[in-house]
């Protein structure tokens, strides 16, 4: 089923030229040229709204160009479903998975094209394709009878990856494939697209993390308002360039820090232990100081959040927060002056219907009218001051959240906590998946909390090392439930924080004589 | 899809006000047009003030209990079991009455209580067993269903007429001396009730938890909103509002029958969806559910005049409701 071409030697696989899509009055795309040769992966990169999705929505015949052509091996390509470019063999693989949790892999793999008789599903012959399509991931936990519910979010993506080949796909569009993988999974999926790459096949990857592209791509395409901001092999650029490119200035200064006076200690958690996760975390929060958690996903980082929180259960382990002692429900913690901001803000941090008045005070409605009446046109005036603060676009503040861009949900949902005034901010991956122009806002925004007065206290967990070096003072790891020592931010770096993350450190045994 | 969005965003900034205000008043709209149509076809006595006043009686049980509703369905819930307690509702005023001898007030509210007491269970089952809802009142539907049964000794229950007192005179058509009042008192409660509840919804810090809860359950929790405790209300108060068209049913029949509002639970879910309230939570108004109730009786009242036979009504009402959400669906598919 692989055709093996050199790369450069002959046409391109997939070609996409003078794409243009307008929406009303708004322009989409203006004249963007991508080009993937077999075998190579492009990298498609820009801000949130520069374009990316339009056009991959273009190549999968979800929308039709208002002008531009497409060719699939030097043949016009002119989708007009998704469906269709399936069949002509373009298959997209998208940030949220689309795998029917109670069936099997086998099933997942297969369906739609479950070869059948007479309507009868002829399982031998599902099976052997399936086991085909997975054999080359030489994965253990992928078998062909497990549940897909069962499985790890990375290896649920690999499902989709075998379904994509299955249907022997000549070019895989993958959007933003490791925003929840862990490490180890990204690398096994690194190593599959390099067995796609030398099978032919062109693969177009999406992703924010420059890093990320630079370590996988070979030619890098640039998008920035629908229009295409630059062409270049990987090799021969450089990741500031890159960002330049994205947003079309130098971002010189992305992580502002102010100088800093730790204060006194707001949040004192000891040998914290919940029902599953964390196993055993410890930490000391000042006020006037960011500190970061660093570690993989699934180290527990975020149930060490919730549990402070009582969001989750505690098990054992003393919580410390200002003057109270002892583990509280979320209602006690707001009052306490704690904010958390979750992350996953579609499911939790917000309330997608509702409008970005409500989410934003939901925290605390009182004070918008007398005998505790909440005054609608009073929220929107306490929510238009944070609008304005954190520069959210939207028309109007009883707009629904459902209707802004991911930076702009984010930034409401942690407007929650600036309106609410508390004192300890605990945030959960604040950057994940918006664009570079929100996460300067949030970076600004968490260094003008360590410096307002009186100091405010942040504890952030992130699975991206730049920026926490960036933005904390001190940062701590996790790994298996456990939280290691706390660090200054001179005395670690990128290397060794993932060292200890990986459990290949000594972090780990030291942890118990840290307090 | 961010791109999508932002297009969608900019594009709203375009669009006319008076879409959002067909949104709004839609189901209104769709009343007077309904209305409109059986106007022109019926017979001139559909269109007496007489008929208007008749109308606004007979949606009052549905109208009343769907108060209760609306908030139950903004919070994402939904109760079967509003039928059984208006049953229960009438067998207890009925017994309070006859058996022990209460005045009326004291019935009328014992009535009430029965209605919120068995929210209340409703609430607190669904909350500490983490039952769905749906599964909750529908067992509790046949509970409170043979309560009220047992209540009655398998039998209705019936009243002396002199206890009565005003308890009869809630639902019926005013005498002449009467005539300021305009509508029955029972009408007037529906009304005030119906401008309370929808006061609750849009100014009260449970109106916005309500909401939120129905929106989003986690995100409720995660700012603070005591889950358990709103949802136990808004079981409760739809108790309560379900005990109160209870009062107005035994007002009409002046007797204590179990057996009576079989299946009325649909019709009040019925009114709350035709008014824009979604099953899945997070939305709905209490003009929308009043005038989805509205609906219901014009177009039986209209179809009786008419005489139209009854499967045909049936037919009808149950086209609208399909309709009325596919329209729903259709506008939420343009502004999402």
């Amino acid at each position: 089923m692989a055709e093996r071409v050199e790369p450069g030697t002959s046409d391109m696989r997939l070609r996409m030229a003078g794409v243009s899509k307008r929406f009303g009055a708004t322009i989409a795309l203006q004249d963007v040229t991508i080009e993937a040769a077999p075998g190579s992966v492009l990298a498609l990169v820009g801000e949130n709204g520069a374009g990316k999705s339009t056009l991959m929505k273009v190549l999968s015949g979800a929308i039709k160009p208002d002008a531009g052509k497409m060719w699939l091996d030097g043949q016009p390509y002119r989708p007009g479903n998704p469906l269709d470019a399936r069949r002509a063999g373009v298959a997209m693989i998208y940030q949220e998975l689309s795998l029917a949790p109670h069936l099997t892999v086998e099933e997942n793999i297969m369906l739609g094209m479950e070869p059948s008789v007479l309507g009868i599903v002829r399982w031998n012959q599902v099976r052997r394709r399936a086991v085909e399509a997975i054999r080359e991931f030489r994965n253990p936990e992928l078998t062909p009878r497990a549940r897909v519910s069962r499985l790890s979010v990375g290896s649920q993506q690999l499902v989709e990856i075998a379904r994509a080949l299955a249907i022997g796909c000549r070019v895989l569009v993958l959007d933003e494939p490791t925003s929840s993988l862990t490490r180890q999974d990204v690398e096994r999926l690194f190593d599959i697209i390099d067995r796609l790459k030398e099978q032919g096949k062109a693969v177009v990857y999406i992703s924010h993390f420059i890093e990320e592209v630079k370590r996988v791509a070979d030619k890098i395409t640039v998008l920035r308002d629908g229009r295409v901001a630059g062409n270049s092999d990987v090799a021969s650029i450089t990741t500031d360039q890159i960002i330049a490119q994205m947003v079309g200035r130098q971002v010189e200064d992305l992580y502002p820090r102010s100088k800093r006076y730790p204060g006194q200690v707001i949040l004192d958690v000891e040998k914290l232990a919940g029902l599953e996760k964390p196993v055993s975390a410890g930490l000391k929060l000042r006020r006037g100081e960011v500190l970061g958690i660093a570690g993989l996903i699934g180290a527990g980082r975020t149930e060490l959040l919730r549990c402070i929180f009582g969001l989750d259960p505690v098990r054992s382990g003393k919580i410390k927060l200002g003057l109270y002692t002892g583990p509280a429900s979320p209602v006690k913690r707001w009052a306490q002056g704690a904010g958390i901001l979750s992350e996953d803000r579609k499911e939790e941090g917000l309330a997608l219907e509702l409008s970005i008045s409500d989410n934003m005070t939901l925290s605390r409605l009182e004070g918008f009218g007398p005998f505790g009446m909440v005054i609608p046109s009073r929220q929107d005036k306490a929510a238009r001051r944070w609008i304005h603060k954190l520069g959210i676009r939207c028309r109007t503040p009883r707009q629904s959240v459902q209707s802004l861009s991911g930076g702009n949900q984010q930034r409401v949902a942690l407007a929650r906590l600036l309106q609410h005034g508390v004192d300890v901010l605990l945030l959960d991956e604040p950057t994940r998946g918006i664009d570079v122009a929100a996460k300067a806002v949030i970076y600004k925004l968490i260094d003008e909390l360590a410096c307002a007065h009186p100091p405010k206290a942040v504890l952030m967990v992130s699975s991206y090392l730049p920026e926490l070096l960036g933005v904390c003072d001190r940062i701590a790891v996790m790994c298996r439930g456990r939280l290691g020592p706390t660090y200054d931010i001179t005395e670690v770096d990128e290397h060794s924080l993932m060292t200890e993350a990986t459990g290949q450190s000594s972090g780990l045994l030291t942890e118990e004589t840290n307090k | 899809m961010t791109e999508e969005k932002l297009i969608s965003q900019q594009a709203q900034i375009f669009e006319p006000n008076w879409k959002r205000w067909l949104n709004t008043l839609g189901p209104l709209l769709a009343l007077l047009l309904v209305y409109g149509v059986i106007a022109v076809r019926a017979p001139s006595s559909f269109t007496t003030i007489r008929n208007l006043e008749t109308i606004a009686r007979q949606t009052t049980i549905v109208g009343m209990a769907a108060l209760g509703m609306t908030l139950i369905i903004i919070s994402g819930g939904i109760d079967l079991s509003v039928g059984s307690i208006v049953a229960l509702s009438t067998a207890v005023i009925a017994w309070l009455l006859q058996k022990a001898g209460a005045g009326p007030l004291t019935a009328a509210l014992g009535g009430v209580a029965a209605g919120a007491l068995c929210g209340l269970m409703n609430g607190v089952l669904i909350t500490a067993l983490r039952v769905v809802p749906f599964i909750v009142t529908l067992g509790m539907m046949l509970v409170i269903r043979g309560t009220a049964i047992g209540i009655g000794n398998e039998q209705k229950i019936d009243v002396d007429i002199e206890r009565l007192k005003w308890l009869d005179e809630l639902m019926a058509s005013l005498p002449k001396e009467q005539a300021w009042m305009l509508l029955p008192v029972g009408v007037w409660l529906l009304i005030i009730m119906a401008a309370a509840v929808a006061f609750l919804l849009r100014y009260t810090r449970l109106g916005r938890h309500i909401f939120a809860i129905g929106s989003n359950e986690e995100t409720a929790r995660l700012c603070g909103v005591s889950v358990w405790r709103v949802k136990v209300i808004v079981f409760m108060l739809g108790g309560a509002f379900a005990g109160l068209a209870g009062l107005m049913q035994f007002s009409r029949l002046t007797v204590g029958d179990p057996t009576v509002a079989k299946g009325l639970e649909l019709d009040v879910i019925a009114a709350v969806v035709i008014g824009g309230g979604s099953l899945s939570g997070g939305e709905g108004s209490i003009l929308g559910t009043i005038v989805g109730a509205l609906i219901m009786t014009v177009i039986a009242s209209g179809c009786t005049q008419m005489g139209v036979p009854i499967f045909w009504q049936q037919i009808i009402t149950g086209v609208i409701i399909i309709v009325a959400v596919a329209l729903d669906r259709l506008r939420h598919r343009r502004s999402a």
